[in-house]
């Protein structure tokens, strides 16, 4: 009577708590096969979009490196001349630098630029193993060329 | 027949831990180094060490949604003496600076470090006195997680990324190469000058 009550009781009363659960959602996910959707809203890596002719958007106002309250983005302006056009207007940005680690993705760069050149997407895997490594410069940072039809 | 020598090295941890792998290398110390590096990174434990908001997360990691435990980092040790990974989750302030060379040194080799978030990897926002502009001046990172904070499974992504780091047999830097950079604006200047 004792084992009964000491042993088997408390182990039915166990498993069921656990067929109880079986029974459940499973809500783990497997990151690295399955990704999770991101919410809409999610700010990660930075993308300097272009216009549909393959123009950059950029016009090297330095209005999101002031924006920025991590001072992470660096902008180095120059002219634009008819032979060498990379943005409508008069400038664009010969050197864009994001300091990727130094960043909080608060997305005020977005907030602050004109032509809305840059953007914050959805890609989260950027992690690496130096420091030197997390300076993105421009060529990373720029869309590809649009397809041309 | 040469005798080949390994070094016994004893370390702060009274673990007594085989030195000079590289030097005694042979075909079957190599094949082993592997197994033995598969089996390092595939049983990682983490230790509780939460500094800032970053912990939120590196603990939602661990829960269940997202279950750390699936690459074998099944236990959160609270004690340093347990761990191998250490998880600088959150901005480091210079009081904490030397609790968290302590707490690394008390780890037992091997030994590593994932800088999780923007204040920890460099300082981020926090251009200020109080804060460490990065936690690689105090011990040796060898992985950054950029985000503020990362999202869990951009932690995953940063500990897979170390786990491919130990897999490829890379040690976690010594202590010698490592240098106590200052950082303070007046220094910069003055070095300038």
């Amino acid at each position: 009577m004792e084992v009964l009550k000491d042993i088997v009781k408390p182990l039915i009363a166990g498993f069921g708590i656990t067929s109880k659960r079986l029974k459940h959602e499973k809500v783990t996910f497997f990151y690295p096969e399955e990704k999770r959707e991101q919410f809409p809203r999610t700010r990660w890596r930075h993308v300097l979009t272009r216009h549909e002719d393959g123009l950059e958007r950029c016009i090297g106002c330095s209005l999101c490196a002031g924006a920025c309250p991590a001072r992470c983005i660096y902008v180095a302006a120059g002219e634009n001349t008819d032979e060498n056009r990379n943005s409508p207007g008069e400038r664009y940005a010969i050197r864009y630098e994001i300091n990727m680690i130094r960043c909080i993705f608060c997305g005020y760069c977005q907030e602050a630029c004109p032509t809305g050149a840059i953007v914050l997407r959805k890609d989260f895997e950027l992690a690496n193993y130096s420091r030197e490594n997390f300076v993105y410069t421009k060529e990373m940072l720029l869309e590809p060329m649009p397809v041309q039809p | 027949m040469p005798k080949r020598v390994e070094t016994v090295v004893l370390h702060d941890s009274s673990t007594p831990v085989l030195g000079d792998v590289e030097k005694a290398g042979s075909v079957v110390i190599t094949t082993l180094d592997t197994v033995v590096n598969q089996v390092r990174a595939n049983s990682l434990f983490p230790l509780t060490f939460g500094l800032a908001c970053c912990a939120i997360e590196m603990m939602s990691t661990a829960g269940s949604r997202f279950d750390l435990a699936r690459f074998g980092m099944e236990a959160f040790r609270a004690t340093p003496r347990q761990a191998d990974l250490m998880i600088i989750a959150g901005r480091l302030s210079k009081k904490m600076a030397p609790v968290l060379r302590q707490i690394y040194d008390q780890m037992p080799e091997p030994k590593y470090v994932i800088s999780m978030g923007a204040c920890a990897s460099s300082g981020g926002v926090y251009n200020n006195y109080a804060i460490v502009q990065g936690a690689d001046q105090i011990v040796p990172v060898d992985v950054y997680v950029p985000g503020c904070p990362p999202s869990p499974d951009a932690l995953i992504y940063g500990i897979l990324k170390l786990q491919a780091k130990i897999k490829h047999g890379n040690q976690p830097k010594n202590f010698k190469d490592l240098k106590i950079v200052e950082t303070h604006p007046r220094h910069l200047e003055e070095v300038k000058a």
